[in-house]
C-alpha cells in the first residue's frame, strides 16, 4: 500500500488516541472478527494499548474483549471476537461471534484475515458479508506473505468482495493508521459498502430468494434479512428461537437506539 | 393460518418457519451442504485472482520441519528430549540465583529482627513480622522468582512459535483412543500454562459431553503455580540424589516423566469418563497448524515476565502473607504444653505416613489451599518451626539436608509429593472457572474432589507397593 505519509486523503497514526479499558462512552462499535490466529489480538493490542494475552495459538481468544481508542476526534469502542473459521456451527466461540455481528449491530466489522493462507480465511469473510455490509477486511501478515513470496492483489480483492481492503502487518504496526480511517469512513458513511453475496445454484438461490419476504415481514427493518432466510433454511436453533421470541424484530428495532444495541443476555456471555 | 393483531410477530414467525422447512425439504441435496460448496467456490474464485505467487516459495522450511516434529516415529521423541531440555536449563540457571537471593533476604530478616529487638520491640511483634509474615514472602520469592524467570520465557518462545499445536497433533491419536474430542489436546497444553485459563478454552469445543470430560480432566497436568513445585523438588531430592555429573539431567528427566505421567492420566480418566458417566463417540475436527513465526523478543520479555512471572508471583505472595503468618501463630501458640502446629501435624500423621507423605507436608498443603505455589515454602516454614536460623539453609544441599537429615525423607517421600502437587485438587481459582463454566454444581464439586480422590489412592498404592518392596529385600 502507499506511504502514509504521503497520502493525503488518509488521517496519520498520529490522530489515534489509545484508551484502554476507557470506553464508557462511544461514538461507534467496531467488532474484530477473524479466524483463530490470524493476529485479531495483536490488532486489537496495537490499536487499544491494552495487553491481551497473544500466541501464536489458534483459538486463544474465546470470549469477547473490549477496549477504547479514539481516532479523528471520535471514540470508538472495540470488540475483539473469538477466533473462528465459520460462523455456522453451534459452537460457544461461534456463537459468540456471529450474536454479536447479528444481535450486537457493531457500526463495522472488521475481519482480520491471514495474507499467507487468504482463501481459507475467505470463507469466513463471506459469511460475515452476508449478515453485515459494514465490513472493511483487512488483510493482516502482510510482511510474512511477502517473506514467503506471495503478493496479495488488495484491490482486485476489494473489487470481488464489494468491501474496502487494508493491507496489514500488525506487529510492526504497517498499515494501521489506513485500516482506522478506513473504519471511520465506513461508520461515518462515506464509503457504502456493496458486499458480494454467496452465488450458489438455481435451487438455492429460489428457495433464498423465496424466504426473504417473509423474513422481512416478521421482523421488519433488519438489515440482514437475506442471511436469516439462509440460517433458517439451515436449521439453526438458535435463529429460529430469536425468531419466535422476537429478539430478531427486537434487534431490527433497535437500530434507532444507537445507545442501546447490545442486548444484555450477549453482552453477559461475552464477559467473562 | 391464524393471525391474532396484537402479537404480530408470534405467528408470522411460526409460518416463516413451517415456509423454511418445506423449502428445505424440497431441497434436492442437504441446504448445509449447499452452502459451504457455494462458500468455498466462491472463495476459491476470489482467492485466484487476488493472490500471486511470483517469488520462489519458501514455504519448503516449515514443510520439511512439521513432517519431522510430528513423524508418528519422532515426533513423541522429540518433544519429551525438547522438554527435557527447558527443565535442564531452568534447574541448572536457577541454582545459583536462588541462593544468592535466599542469602539477601534472609539477611533482611535478621538485620531486621535484629533492628526491632535493639528498639525493644516485644518478641511476639518481631517474631510474627520477620520470622513469620516476611519470612514466607522471603522463601516464596527466593524459591520460585529464579526457575520461573527462566522457565516462562522459554516456555512462551515455544508458544509463539507455533509448537504446541504441534504437541496436539502428536497427541491426537491418542486422545481419540480415549473418547476425547481432540481439542481437548489444545486446552490441555493450555493447562500447562493455567489450568483456569485452559478450563475457559473448553468452550471451543462444541459436543457437551466432550467439553466436560476436558473441563474435568484438565487439572492433571501442571500449571504455571506447580512448575516450581515440582522442579524444586527435582532439583532437592532427584538432583542432590544423583551423582554430580548427572545430577541435573537426572533431575530434568524426573519432570519429564511427571508430565508423561499428567497426559497418562488425563488420557485414563477421559477414557473411564467417556465410558461411563459421560458416554459416546468422540467428534471429528479439523487442526490447524499455524506457520511458524519469529517471535518478537519484547513480546515474550513482557508476556513470561509480567503477565506469567510477576502474575504467579504476586499471587503467591498475596497468599504467602496471610500463610506465613498462620505458620508463625501455629508454632508460636502453645497449648498443654505444645504449640498448635504439633497437634495438626500429629492429627494428620497417620493419613500423610499413609500415603508416603508426613503430617507436616499435608498440613503445608491446607495451609496453601489459596496458592499451590507456595506449598514448598510452606513446608521448609513448618520444618524449621520457631528456629530463627535461616543462613545455613540457602541452597538445594542445605534443604536436602533438613528434608532428609532432620525429617527422614526418603525417595519415596519426594515421588509421592511431586505425584501429590501433580493429581491433587485444582487450585479455587480454576475451581471457581469450572463453575462458571459449567454452571452445575455436580461436575463442579466432581472436579474438585475426584482429582484429590485419585491423588489419595495414587499416593497410597505407590507408599504401600514401594514399602513392601523395600521389606521385601
Amino acid at each position: 500500500m502507499a506511504d502514509c505519509a504521503s497520502c493525503s486523503s488518509c488521517a496519520s497514526a498520529a490522530d489515534l488516541a489509545r484508551m484502554g479499558l476507557d470506553i464508557g462512552k462511544h461514538d461507534y462499535v467496531v467488532a474484530l472478527a477473524g479466524n483463530p490466529n490470524t493476529g485479531k489480538s495483536s490488532v486489537f493490542n496495537a490499536v487499544t494499548g491494552l495487553r491481551q494475552h497473544t500466541g501464536n495459538w489458534p483459538g486463544k481468544t474465546v470470549s469477547r474483549a473490549e477496549g477504547g481508542y479514539r481516532f479523528n476526534g471520535k471514540r470508538y469502542k472495540l470488540v475483539d471476537l473469538p477466533g473462528t473459521y465459520s460462523l455456522l456451527s453451534a459452537a460457544q466461540d461461534e456463537e459468540i461471534a456471529r450474536d454479536f455481528i447479528l444481535f450486537g449491530r457493531p457500526d463495522c466489522t472488521v475481519v482480520i484475515t491471514d495474507a499467507t493462507c487468504l482463501e481459507r480465511n475467505l470463507n469466513l469473510v463471506l459469511q460475515v458479508l452476508e449478515i453485515s455490509e459494514k465490513v472493511v477486511v483487512c488483510v493482516n501478515l502482510m510482511d510474512e506473505a511477502r517473506r514467503k513470496g506471495l503478493e496479495i492483489d488488495l484491490r482486485a480483492l476489494g473489487r470481488d468482495l464489494g468491501v474496502p481492503v487494508v493491507g496489514t502487518s500488525a506487529r510492526t504496526g504497517e498499515g494501521l493508521g489506513q485500516l482506522l480511517s478506513t473504519v471511520a469512513e465506513v461508520v461515518s458513511g462515506r464509503i457504502r459498502p456493496s458486499p458480494h453475496r454467496v452465488t450458489g445454484d438455481g435451487a438455492f438461490q429460489q428457495a433464498v430468494a423465496e424466504l426473504v419476504p417473509l423474513v422481512e415481514a416478521a421482523a421488519p427493518g433488519l438489515p440482514n434479512p437475506r442471511w436469516v432466510a439462509m440460517r433458517l433454511l439451515d436449521g439453526d436453533l438458535r435463529v429460529q428461537q430469536a425468531l419466535l421470541s422476537g429478539e430478531l424484530a427486537q434487534a431490527a428495532a433497535r437500530q434507532s437506539q444507537p445507545q442501546e444495541r447490545i442486548p444484555l443476555s450477549i453482552s453477559r456471555e461475552g464477559r467473562q | 393460518m391464524n393471525h391474532t393483531p396484537g402479537h404480530p410477530q408470534l405467528p408470522a414467525g411460526e409460518t416463516l418457519l413451517a415456509k423454511a422447512d418445506l423449502l428445505r425439504r424440497n431441497l434436492a441435496g442437504n441446504f448445509r451442504d449447499q452452502l459451504v460448496e457455494a462458500l468455498y467456490n466462491d472463495a476459491h474464485a476470489i482467492a485466484q485472482r487476488a493472490v500471486k505467487l511470483p517469488g520462489a516459495r519458501r514455504w519448503d522450511w516449515d514443510q520439511k520441519i512439521d513432517r519431522l516434529i510430528t513423524s508418528p516415529a519422532l515426533g513423541l521423541p522429540l518433544m519429551l528430549a525438547l522438554l527435557a531440555v527447558i527443565f535442564w536449563i531452568t534447574i541448572t540457571g536457577a541454582n545459583y540465583p536462588s541462593a544468592y537471593l535466599a542469602r539477601g533476604l534472609f539477611w533482611i530478616e535478621d538485620a531486621a529482627s535484629g533492628l526491632f529487638e535493639s528498639w525493644g520491640a516485644p518478641w511476639w511483634l518481631t517474631g510474627f513480622l520477620w520470622h513469620g509474615v516476611y519470612r514466607a514472602l522471603a522463601w516464596v520469592v527466593a524459591v520460585m522468582l529464579p526457575p520461573m524467570a527462566i522457565f516462562f520465557p522459554m516456555f512462551t518462545v515455544l508458544e509463539d512459535l507455533g509448537y504446541l499445536p504441534r504437541v496436539a497433533f502428536n497427541l491426537d491419536r491418542l486422545f481419540k483412543k480415549a473418547g476425547a474430542h481432540g481439542k481437548q489436546v489444545l486446552t490441555m497444553s493450555m493447562g500447562f500454562g493455567c489450568n483456569a485459563a485452559g478450563v475457559i478454552a473448553c468452550r471451543t469445543i462444541d459436543s457437551p459431553r466432550e467439553r466436560l470430560i476436558a473441563i474435568l480432566t484438565n487439572n492433571f497436568v501442571p500449571c504455571n503455580g506447580r512448575w516450581p513445585t515440582l522442579i524444586l523438588l527435582a532439583t532437592v531430592f532427584v538432583a542432590a540424589a544423583a551423582p554430580p555429573g548427572v545430577a541435573s539431567v537426572v533431575a530434568a528427566g524426573s519432570i519429564v516423566m511427571v508430565v508423561v505421567i499428567g497426559v497418562l492420566f488425563t488420557l485414563i480418566v477421559s477414557a473411564l469418563l467417556s465410558r461411563t458417566v459421560l458416554k459416546g463417540e468422540p467428534s471429528a475436527f479439523t487442526l490447524e497448524l499455524p506457520p511458524y513465526r519469529r517471535p518478537g523478543i519484547v513480546r515474550i520479555l513482557y508476556t513470561s515476565l509480567i503477565d506469567r512471572t510477576i502474575f504467579v508471583l504476586w499471587r503467591a505472595i498475596i497468599c504467602a502473607t496471610p500463610a506465613g503468618a498462620v505458620i508463625w501463630l501455629l508454632a508460636n501458640i502453645t497449648a498443654g504444653g505444645q504449640p498448635l502446629a504439633q497437634y495438626c501435624t500429629e492429627a494428620l500423621e497417620p493419613i500423610g505416613s499413609a500415603i508416603g507423605l508426613d503430617g507436616v507436608i499435608l498440613l503445608a498443603y491446607v495451609i496453601a489451599i489459596p496458592a499451590n505455589e507456595i506449598v514448598v515454602p510452606t513446608i521448609l516454614m513448618l520444618y524449621m518451626g520457631e528456629n530463627t536460623m535461616t543462613d545455613e539453609l540457602t541452597s538445594a544441599e542445605d534443604w536436602r539436608s533438613l528434608f532428609v537429615g532432620d525429617h527422614q525423607w526418603t525417595l519415596l517421600t519426594a515421588v509421592n509429593l511431586m505425584l501429590f502437587s501433580l493429581l491433587h485438587n485444582p487450585c479455587p481459582t480454576t475451581i471457581f472457572t469450572m463453575w462458571k463454566e459449567t454452571k452445575r454444581l455436580k461436575w463442579t464439586l466432581l472436579g474438585a474432589l475426584m482429582p484429590l480422590a485419585i491423588a489419595f489412592l495414587v499416593t497410597f498404592i505407590v507408599a504401600q507397593v514401594w514399602r513392601l518392596i523395600a521389606a521385601g529385600l
